[in-house]
């Protein structure tokens, strides 16, 4: 794989272009934009500012929701949500940086049901990466990427946002 | 004997005394408490962290405040909750605590959370129960309080943010207050500056000052310069013999006043674990006052019980 291909600003005009195109298909109605912190969340600034959307960005935690309880090293660093009083009824655009297994979207998922009943949600996410573990994907997305066993994407933000995929013999950056 | 509360790998598994606890366990449960504060503030109070655990309140003595809490702290956790009333149980009609709790491990639950007169109790059930459960002391005795004094750090560092340069005292019965010694322990652990307690005589435990405290026994002395004033009620149904002349003469000694507030630090915070008595330990005046925090000691307790009862159902106990 080539360097380019994980610039982020390319990644971002791509997501930015399929998320308009989506939210006119769709009909989304003064979409709300939550990011799952905290790498969604750095995400969702961005689109936000690109889309020029209403209302602020969401942000939603969700640590408390995931399906490893007794695995889960700390609890201590979780941050609360924070989402507009009114849920039931939104079209939510929900952001994360990475979609790899689909449990962490299974979990983003479970936590903003808790809050209302959402119209609708989609899914957009800046890299989608194989290895779904549960029948769920992204909307959209800036980039899918097959990466090998022992490869893992690592973003670091909020600024400078910068892309890792990090191996033990080799380490691409993008910015 | 306290290693009783840490499984193999050294993590929290019961929590029964805040003694033999490291300051790395306790300021990880004060962080831990900080990340669940938020959800009680959320429109949306519950999170699913303790879905499908059994957690059952065995409360041997009266609390309102304490068992309220914690079955809220469960609730907001999705945990099952069940208060048994003793009073109305088959420990009334002479079960053993033994066989009470058998009965209950039969019944599958995942935690015991204990209030008893005698000292030793949770200590005594975390030892004879199955390995999966975890025990919570809420009260055992005169001997300790352990999550009421985490809730009292985490106001205090709430608050004051860095425990090193803070000058603490400890007020009133400290002879029958297991609060007391859990919150001296924890303030040792903690490493605050000064720990002080100030009480007349009859009131201090023989050789208090083993525990690391500075001994006082006028209020005028004991709270000059003081960051953090603490006062403990006086547990007139645990005296047996007459340590007081009377609640009056009580209060004119060692009740907080107005006046005697001004000795402290003018940003110093006043806290009462509860249930308060009003003109006997504390002026009204002070206890609704903007020195109080002793409202947000209760709000604070559902948090900090939610980050105990996560942080011991996470960890595994050893089988024996």
């Amino acid at each position: 794989m080539d360097n380019n291909s994980l610039k982020i600003s390319t990644l971002l005009a791509k997501l930015e272009s399929e998320l308009k195109q989506l939210i006119s298909k769709r009909k989304l109605k003064n979409p709300l934009m939550i990011g799952i912190h905290n790498g969604g969340g750095w995400i969702a600034e961005k689109l936000h500012h690109r889309l020029a959307l209403q209302e602020p960005v969401g942000i939603i935690d969700i640590s408390f929701y995931r399906d490893n309880f007794s695995q889960t090293e700390t609890f201590s660093q979780v941050k609360p949500n924070l989402l507009p009083q009114q849920m039931e009824g939104r079209d939510i655009i929900l952001i994360d940086d990475v979609f790899y297994t689909g449990r962490t979207a299974r979990s983003a998922l479970n936590a903003i049901f808790d809050y209302g009943r959402p119209r609708q949600v989609i899914l957009a996410v800046l890299i989608e990466q194989e290895g779904r573990e549960v029948p769920l994907r992204p909307d959209c997305s800036g980039q899918t990427l097959l990466l090998a066993n022992n490869e893992r994407i690592n973003l670091t933000g909020p600024e400078p946002l910068a892309l890792d995929i990090q191996s033990p013999d080799k380490q691409l950056t993008a910015a | 004997m306290n290693n009783l509360q840490l499984n193999k790998e050294g993590k929290l598994h019961h929590f029964i005394t805040i003694e033999g606890l490291s300051k790395e366990i306790l300021t990880e449960i004060l962080d831990t408490a900080e990340s669940f504060l938020g959800i009680s503030e959320q429109p949306v109070k519950k999170v699913p962290l303790l879905r499908g655990k059994t957690i059952v309140n065995l409360f041997f003595e009266n609390s309102t405040r304490t068992r309220t809490t914690f079955e809220l702290a469960a609730s907001r956790l999705s945990a099952d909750v069940l208060s048994i009333n003793i009073a109305t149980s088959a420990t009334s009609k002479g079960e053993s605590l033994l066989d009470t709790i058998r009965n209950l491990e039969a019944m599958h639950v995942d935690m015991f959370v204990v209030r008893h007169a005698i000292s030793g109790a949770g200590h005594f059930i975390a030892q004879n129960t199955a390995p999966h459960i975890s025990v919570i002391n809420a009260g055992d005795g005169q001997h300790a309080h352990p999550t009421q004094a985490m809730l009292d750090m985490f106001t205090i560092r709430q608050y004051k943010h860095d425990f090193k340069p803070l000058k603490v005292a400890i007020i009133g019965d400290i002879l029958h207050s297991r609060v007391a010694r859990s919150q001296i322990q924890a303030l040792n652990t903690l490493g605050v500056k000064e720990i002080r307690v100030v009480a007349p005589k009859t009131l201090l435990p023989s050789h208090v000052e083993q525990l690391g405290v500075k001994v006082f026994n006028t209020m005028e002395e004991g709270l000059d310069d003081l960051d953090v004033i603490i006062m403990v009620r006086l547990q007139k149904e645990r005296m047996t013999s007459a340590l007081l002349p009377s609640e009056q003469e009580y209060f004119k000694c060692f009740g907080l006043t107005e006046e005697r507030l001004k000795l402290a630090k003018p940003d110093a915070i006043v806290m009462h674990p509860g249930p308060i008595n009003r003109g006997v330990e504390i002026a009204s005046s002070i206890a609704d006052g903007p020195q109080s925090v002793i409202l947000q000691q209760v709000s604070n307790g559902i948090a900090v019980r939610m980050a105990i009862m996560t942080l011991t159902l996470q960890n595994k106990g050893d089988s024996v």
